[in-house]
């Protein structure tokens, strides 16, 4: 069984990693529900052993799992130490700085990346020994503050360094047009050029689409109609508080992370008739090095509580996956050129059902002229808690191009007017080239998927066979 | 004489369980003492004990699949592989044939070799080795092929056939066709006879003909195991005189494959029914073999849908030369066929439409080109089952879809830094497509 270790970094990954231990440790308690421990579980995917008297398992060992939590200002990993998960972590796993990076990615990336450097990789490298097989990093952040964003890509530059045969995958939460960080357009920026470089897999999320869904839930859950209750704690948005209770504010958004995550790994951790393991969705989903960001959208986002009402039928959770509205970034993958699409596919489905609803959707997306048929599929056992199956689609699609004009247009609007740039230039370290390479960076990331557009609409003949002398 | 299988990958593994259970099941089924005995041989040793042992290897760069098929085959309660009889590891290929060609087979292979030869050395005599795997995935495709030419290396005069499992044409991996136009140009050096199986043709035939309404691999599986099993379950043929064949493999290479050139046997299988629905069939020979010849020069390999317009062309009184006018559409030149009947009343088979010229290539009498294998004894509780296995222009097209696919796919270059990372250049790349528009070209002129 392969491992994978968790790194935390700035306030918005942490409250995201917090989510996610929290809804592993339940899906985990959920499948051992006799309470009988067993060697072969799906936690050993992210811990030595995990059983916490919490979620009512044998107190037989609690040791922590593996993860690296990082953040230059210490509340929210105080937060962390006082509250369920307290004894899930100890305390070398955290590493804490007091004042943290003002919102200024040099500040995280420069300052505190090179004073932390060898504290940060000593504690990874402790921790990746613990593991007997080590498969991947998986790195959670936000592009738009300092130390996420500045912090959480000199990590990943770090990852690269020590450990450059293990894989990369990068959850990264990009600000919303109303962001209320002012310079969050120079932090992402800047963050988006070391993701390109360095990471294997990034999987954007937009805190819009995020809200979006979650005001869709509580519309249907608060809409009173018997036959629309929402079944408890199922919703993708539910801790263990479940869709009403006592949540704090950003909890049910992080929860949809969470949940991504946890859907990912879900193969790797359960048996299926057709495994997908991380190292396969790198491989399928990114054709070319760069072009390595990934749009997902999870299905279905509640289960429907009154059992009169027949269970959503499978092939709308297919359709729905498609949606607009199920992706976590704002963008319509529908009208854009798909350059390949993963689905994993989690509960009591058959190849057939697979097969059926892939023929059904094929001919309503458009996918690019040498990869018509660029489908990955995976198939485990197990459906997530409170459901009966789970759909989570990983789409290669050039529709992110969306997401990344208008953070160059943010950028070049705030830095056409050099506002800000001060804060950034005074620190050791950052120059102005780095702007100006950042920017290109993104330009040429942005054209390359601009050129896959174009051959959309063209009708691209096949390549001429090699021609055998008879 | 016995068969050594080495199971490879996740769909190796699965399918050598379904295939185990089969001749299992099989070979138990009422007093058939020789038969058993000889299933038995062939295919388990025998502990002291008594309990029968499968002569199988299984390789998977991950764990979970072995330890799944170990389990269930211990819960058959019939038989069981071997407690030493399987190496995995922690991590997988990452459906990289790359990955697994040029980092996991080099790095196991001696473990790998070491495995096999345990198994070999329980033998009395080694009949041949059937290697089973996938050609979309990474282990099963790339380390597959490595683990055959390490075979070939340690044992130059077995008989070595690959059966592969063909990945739906609408996709399961992204770069299956890169694994698979890779596997098949090396395996084609490597190998004795390759006998394939697709994954979209057995998919309807659960779909039609055994009215699955919800098909898992599963099903699929047990299809293969049942087609592959009236192959190698022991059978009187021409050569063995009254008894049962000693060695399959060896009379299926010498009947077949008698050109280097042309590797690739396919498999036709009739009738398939459901278990439901055998109770109240009632089948004849002349019926099943009229239905299988022309499923074979239609080149459909289910009962339904069969295409009668399709005639063998006629042969001018003399004729040798094969001229273009004859190559009717749809029509399914064979090099060579194995007919392999089971069941009651087998003698009174008529075969005669079988051994018509018109059927083979010019430059293959007839005579030579086919030959059959016919026991009375049942097989897998159908009172009649026959087999056609045939080296013959039944894969061109899904082949040359396939090599089309991944040209297409290798002009864009897409996906090609994953493989050159672990060693396989864009010349090799070439090199195999060169191979298989060969391979391509002479069964379409046969």
């Amino acid at each position: 069984m392969t491992q994978s270790v968790v790194v935390q970094v700035g306030q918005c990954g942490n409250q995201v990693g917090c989510r996610f231990w929290d809804l592993a440790l339940r899906e985990h308690s959920h499948v051992n529900k006799t309470g009988i421990y067993d060697e072969a579980l799906s936690m050993r995917v992210f811990g030595r052993l995990c059983a916490c008297a919490l979620y009512s398992l044998l107190t037989d060992a609690i040791a922590s799992p593996q993860a690296v939590l990082v953040d230059m200002e210490e509340g929210v990993v105080n937060e962390i130490l006082q509250g369920p998960l307290r004894e899930v972590f100890d305390s070398t796993q955290l590493i804490t700085d007091v004042s943290g990076s003002g919102n200024n990615w040099a500040v995280g990336h420069w300052t505190y990346g090179s004073a932390y450097k060898e504290v940060i990789v000593d504690q990874l490298r402790k921790t990746a020994e613990h593991c007997d097989c080590l498969q991947s990093f998986f790195l959670i952040h936000s592009m738009g503050g300092g130390t996420g964003s500045g912090l959480g890509t000199c990590v990943l530059k770090l990852l690269e360094e020590e450990f450059p045969e293990v894989c990369r995958i990068v959850a990264s939460v990009y600000p919303s047009a109303e962001d209320d960080v002012v310079t969050s357009p120079y932090n992402s920026v800047l963050a988006m050029r070391e993701l390109t470089e360095h990471a294997d897999c990034v999987l954007p999320v937009e805190n819009q689409s995020l809200v979006d869904i979650v005001n869709k839930i509580k519309h249907m859950s608060y809409s009173g109609n018997p036959g629309s209750m929402i079944k408890k704690d199922t919703a993708i948005i539910s801790g263990r508080g479940g869709v009403s209770g006592a949540q704090k504010p950003f909890d049910a958004m992080n929860n949809i992370i969470a949940n991504l995550l946890l859907n990912i790994t879900s193969s790797a951790r359960f048996e299926g008739s057709l495994n997908m393991d991380l190292n396969e969705i790198a491989m399928n989903l990114v054709p070319f090095p760069r072009l390595h960001y990934l749009v997902s959208s999870l299905t279905p986002l509640y289960t429907l509580s009154d059992v009169s009402i027949p269970t959503r039928r499978l092939d709308q959770m297919f359709t729905d996956a498609f949606s607009k509205d199920h992706q976590l970034i704002r963008a319509d993958p529908k009208h854009s050129l798909y350059l390949a699409c993963a689905l994993m596919v989690r509960g009591n489905v058959q190849v057939s059902d697979l097969r059926r609803n892939i023929e059904r959707l094929r001919p309503t997306l458009p996918f690019v002229s040498w990869n018509q048929e660029g489908w990955k599929t995976g198939l485990c056992g197990v459906p997530p808690v409170g459901h009966s199956h789970s759909l989570l689609a990983l789409a290669n699609n050039t529709c992110v191009k969306s997401t990344f004009m208008e953070l160059r247009d943010r950028f070049a609007k705030l830095y056409r007017k050099k506002a800000h740039l001060h804060h950034y230039l005074l620190v050791d370290g950052m120059e102005q080239g780095c702007f100006t390479e950042a920017s290109t960076s993104l330009s040429s990331l942005i054209e390359e998927y601009t050129q896959l557009d174009a051959t959309k609409t063209r009708m691209i003949p096949d390549p001429t066979r090699l021609n055998i002398a008879t | 004489m016995s068969i050594v299988t080495v199971q490879l990958g996740q769909c190796g593994n699965q399918v050598g369980l379904e295939f185990f259970e089969v001749i299992s099941n099989d070979a138990n089924d009422r007093q058939r003492k020789v038969y058993s005995e000889c299933t038995n041989d062939r295919f388990f040793s025998e502990t002291s004990n008594g309990d029968l042992v499968a002569r199988a290897v299984l390789i998977d760069m991950e764990p979970k699949v072995i330890s799944q098929s170990v389990a269930k085959a211990v819960k058959s309660g019939k038989w069981r592989y071997g407690e030493h009889s399987y190496f995995s590891q922690k991590q997988g290929s990452g459906n990289n044939w790359a990955n697994g060609y040029c980092v996991h087979g080099p790095r196991h292979e001696e473990l790998v070799v070491d495995l096999v030869r345990k198994e070999v050395e329980r033998c009395d005599r080694l009949a041949g080795i059937i290697a089973m795997m996938s050609v979309a995935g990474g282990t099963g495709s790339g380390v597959g092929t490595y683990a055959t030419q390490c075979l070939r290396d340690a044992y130059p005069n077995s008989f070595i056939l690959n059966h592969l499992t063909w990945p739906y044409g609408t996709g399961e991996v992204i770069v299956q066709n890169y694994n698979s136009v890779l596997t098949l140009s090396h395996l084609y050096q490597l190998s004795d006879a390759i006998l394939v199986h697709e994954n979209d043709t057995v998919h309807k035939i659960c779909a039609k003909l055994m009215n699955i309404k919800h098909i898992s691999f599963s099903d699929i599986n047990k299809v293969i195991a049942h087609q592959l099993g009236s192959v190698l379950q022991p059978a009187l043929t021409g050569d063995s005189n009254g008894v049962y064949n000693k060695n399959p493999l060896a009379e299926l290479m010498s009947g077949l494959v008698c050109h280097p050139e042309y590797k690739l046997l396919s498999l036709c299988n009739i009738p398939q029914v459901s278990s439901s629905s055998m109770v109240y069939s009632v089948f004849t020979w002349s019926g099943l073999l009229k239905h299988l010849r022309q499923m074979h020069i239609s080149n459909t390999k289910m009962e339904e849908g069969i295409d009668w317009q399709v005639r063998a062309p006629c042969l001018q009184s003399g004729g040798l030369e094969r001229t273009k006018s004859h190559r009717r559409k749809g029509f399914n030149t064979s090099l060579a066929n194995l007919l392999i009947l089971r069941g009651k009343d087998v003698y009174s088979a008529e075969i005669g439409g079988f051994q018509d010229p018109s059927l083979y290539t010019s430059w293959l009498p007839a005579v030579e080109a086919f030959s059959i294998w016919k026991t009375p004894v049942t097989f897998n509780k159908y009172e009649k089952s026959a087999t056609l296995v045939s080296n013959s222009q039944a894969l061109l097209q899904p082949l040359d879809y396939m090599v089309g696919k991944a040209w297409n796919m290798f002009a864009s270059r897409a996906y090609i830094h994953q493989y050159t990372k672990y060693g396989i250049s864009e010349e090799d790349f070439l090199d195999s497509f060169t191979s298989l528009e060969q391979v391509i070209s002479s069964y379409s002129l046969l």
